[in-house]
């Protein structure tokens, strides 16, 4: 007898699509929240499938701190071009000159707590009402208990303890003026799906997700990359290392791990025998056990 | 990994409920702990809490626990997914609070869940919170039971006590629409039959939890005879390369759709044939639940969201008024005569709960009909009257299309979940 079960990844890319399809639904303008990373890209290359052949009906939003890796800001314009979608950037740099926020000083200074207040202007001054993103349940544990479509209030805020429940494949993006949804389409995923599922689509991810040579100085157990954004100490000693990055982040806070997985499959078996979650190379989340969690609250991504 | 065999494994989403004592989180940490799912920075993060409470031992439990509020009071407040995978399946568990004031939450994990794991401690036997949790599986009609008989360690690992629980939860279970249940002797705190054969008991012949949830069939969990798909949007690409394109984009909620299939559209009642199923790029000779895709009809007809396809000869039933049982979300109870948004597959239409016929007492099953007062985590056949005829079938017959959410007008919040009788 023919099976007509579907297999992991079938199943997951299928709920991901039929999501994607709720939110042109039930939204009127919304973004994907697109940060050059591999799920923000998993996210972009599903909305592809869902759609075709018509376009993507969403803009990519980048909230830009001005901390990029350059390789990430070229790979975002390529795409862009590519997928013929539009682009909507917000910019750290002009919060901060506008004097929305201050600047961190201090040698772990960095502009991610910076970002949600970037982020909510954005949203808000170009009327979104709903943001796509790339966040997977198994990365951190605040993020285990957020829903597909997560609501947030008039200031951006999310309510962890009030959330709206969510049953069989029913999703409420109701909501009034002036508020907006955060949805996840990727929620069920792992890392490891993510990895295998750009392995069999054969979804072009930046070079910095492969193992390659760079000046890097050892700050809180990682390897922080040398740039014109962080502050060299007379004690810290350069390096020039083989390794790539598991996540990507800001310059300034994304550790690289010591690697020669020069390719998928490389990577793939890496992932697998890992023995520390991806974002125990993040300096953001590093600072306190809530950190997610209270970042989140606030409207963090 | 061997990729190859990653791209074979299955999915199986299972939900379990408990509270504080009973070894719940003891036996999620132990799954996740021995399948290696575990990193090394989340066992530390749980080290470093565990000492700062004073505890001796490694507290398993905290691997499951999510909000700083969660891990203060030391107990689970929302449902938690947590992912494990072994080379044959990968797993999606749903883990809930047991307490009667979280029934809510329970009903939200089980919503889409394979297969519920109930646990029963083995000095107790089935108690009042076992009852509950399997009347929840039954009303939720997961498809699969698997009933872990506990703190086998600290009976003896007897095989008459074993079979005591056995006995008393089949009794019990008699009042239940179960189809498949399962009984396995454990001892999560020492590992005994959840990964790894017990030395212990080798009286018991079956296979453990984790063989047991990585080989029960699921392949028949979908409705594969009832053809329903709702259209969730209308994909029209306005370029020269497709200027008459017109799909409809859903997800298949049961049968299978077949290009050449005779399609009937309904509410319309217009017909017409598949002419093509689109996936991407691809187009599919055919597909099943629950795959998204786009179908293609032979004929311009106006179709849009909401609307469903099936099958000339297999309809749903089309009806305003609407029996089911409803789990009350809300800590405000529904409000005299009050309209609410009714929320059924991809479609909306307001309603009224016209007439509450009696609650339940999910501790005893029992009927309440004295007692009519709604309020959160209570269970209650209710009839409602919607503006337009839904496209429905009761829930046993398709957890999808016979199942429907309210949503307050005013606040916008999900307040209740209903199953189709």
């Amino acid at each position: 007898m023919k099976s007509y079960q579907l297999n992991h990844l079938d199943e997951l890319e299928s709920e991901a699509i039929f999501i994607l399809r709720e939110v042109f639904a039930q939204f009127e303008n919304p973004v994907i929240l697109f940060s050059g990373g591999k799920d923000s890209l998993v996210v972009t290359y599903l909305a592809k499938k869902a759609f075709y052949p018509a376009r993507i009906p969403f803009s990519l939003m980048h909230v830009d701190t001005g901390h990029n890796f350059p390789e990430t800001i070229k790979f975002r314009d390529d795409l862009i071009q590519k997928l013929g979608v539009n682009l909507i950037v917000g910019s750290v740099q002009k919060s901060i000159n506008e004097g929305r926020v201050e600047e961190e000083s201090g040698i772990n200074a960095s502009r991610n707590v910076l970002q949600t207040t970037t982020l909510l202007d954005t949203i808000e001054e170009n009327n979104i009402d709903c943001a796509i993103g790339g966040g997977r349940r198994d990365e951190e544990k605040a993020r285990a208990k957020e829903r597909f479509f997560s609501h947030r209030d008039e200031f951006g805020q999310w309510d962890p303890k009030n959330q709206r429940p969510e049953l069989w494949n029913l999703f409420n993006g109701r909501k009034n003026f002036g508020e907006h949804f955060r949805v996840f389409p990727i929620s069920n995923w792992t890392e490891m799906d993510v990895w295998m599922y750009i392995q069999r689509e054969g979804i072009e991810i930046p070079s910095l997700y492969y193992a390659h040579e760079r000046d890097v100085i050892r700050r809180n157990n990682t390897w922080i990359p040398v740039s014109e954004f962080i502050q060299i100490r007379p004690e810290d000693k350069v390096e020039r290392k083989i390794l790539r990055f598991r996540t990507l982040g800001d310059i300034t806070i994304t550790g690289g791990i010591e690697s020669d997985a020069d390719n998928l499959p490389k990577i793939i078996a890496e992932v697998a025998a890992a023995r520390r979650t991806e974002r125990g190379n993040r300096a953001d989340d590093m600072r306190s056990e809530t950190s997610m969690e209270d970042r989140k609250k606030e409207g963090y991504f | 990994m061997e990729t190859e065999a990653y791209e074979k494994m299955e999915l199986l989403r299972f939900t379990t409920a408990g509270s504080v004592d009973d070894g719940k989180s003891t036996l999620i940490g132990r799954l996740l702990y021995d399948s290696k799912s575990i990193f090394e920075d989340q066992m530390e993060a749980v080290e470093r809490s565990s000492k700062r409470k004073g505890l001796e031992r490694v507290e398993l439990a905290h691997l499951t626990d999510g909000l700083k509020d969660e891990r203060e009071q030391g107990i689970t407040i929302d449902v938690a997914y947590r992912y494990f995978a072994t080379p044959k399946r990968k797993f999606i568990i749903a883990d809930t609070p047991g307490h009667i004031q979280y029934t809510r939450n329970m009903v939200t994990g089980a919503s889409t869940a394979n297969l519920a794991l109930i646990l029963v401690d083995a000095r107790n036997g089935v108690l009042q919170q076992t009852a509950r949790h399997s009347f929840i599986a039954s009303l939720l009609q997961i498809p699969h039971l698997i009933v872990c008989i506990n703190k086998m360690d600290l009976v003896d690992y007897s095989e008459e006590a074993y079979e005591k629980v056995v006995a008393e939860f089949t009794n019990f279970a008699a009042k239940l629409d179960v189809k498949d249940v399962r009984f396995i002797p454990i001892s999560a705190l020492y590992g005994d039959n959840v990964v790894k054969p017990s030395e212990n008991m080798k009286w018991y012949q079956g296979g453990t939890l984790l063989n047991t949830l990585e080989h029960i069939h699921i392949g028949s969990d979908h409705n594969l005879i009832d053809c329903r798909f709702p259209v969730q949007t209308v994909i029209r690409p306005y370029d020269d390369e497709y200027h008459d394109f017109r799909g409809y984009a859903g997800r298949i909620e049961g049968g299978i759709f077949k290009k050449g299939d005779d399609i009937l559209v309904l509410p319309s009642g217009y017909t017409s044939k598949v002419s093509a199923i689109h996936f991407d790029d691809l187009q599919l000779d055919e597909a099943q639940p629950p795959m998204s895709v786009i179908i293609e009809l032979e004929d311009d007809i106006d179709i849009s969201r909401g609307d469903v396809l099936v099958r000339p000869n297999n309809r749903p039933d089309q009806t305003q008024d609407i029996d089911f049982m409803m789990c009350w979300f809300n800590n405000k109870g529904p409000r005299p005569r009050a309209k609410y948004i009714l929320r059924h597959t991809t479609n909306e239409v307001k309603a009224i709960i016209r007439n509450i016929q009696y609650k339940v007492d999910i501790n005893t099953l029992h009927r309440i009909e004295d007692d009519k007062d709604i309020k959160m985590n209570d269970i209650a056949r209710v009839q409602v009257r919607t503006t337009k005829p839904l496209l429905c079938d009761p829930y046993r017959k398709n957890r999808i299309t016979g199942s429907v959410v309210l949503i307050d007008e005013t606040t916008n919040e999900t307040v209740a979940a209903g199953m189709i009788i």
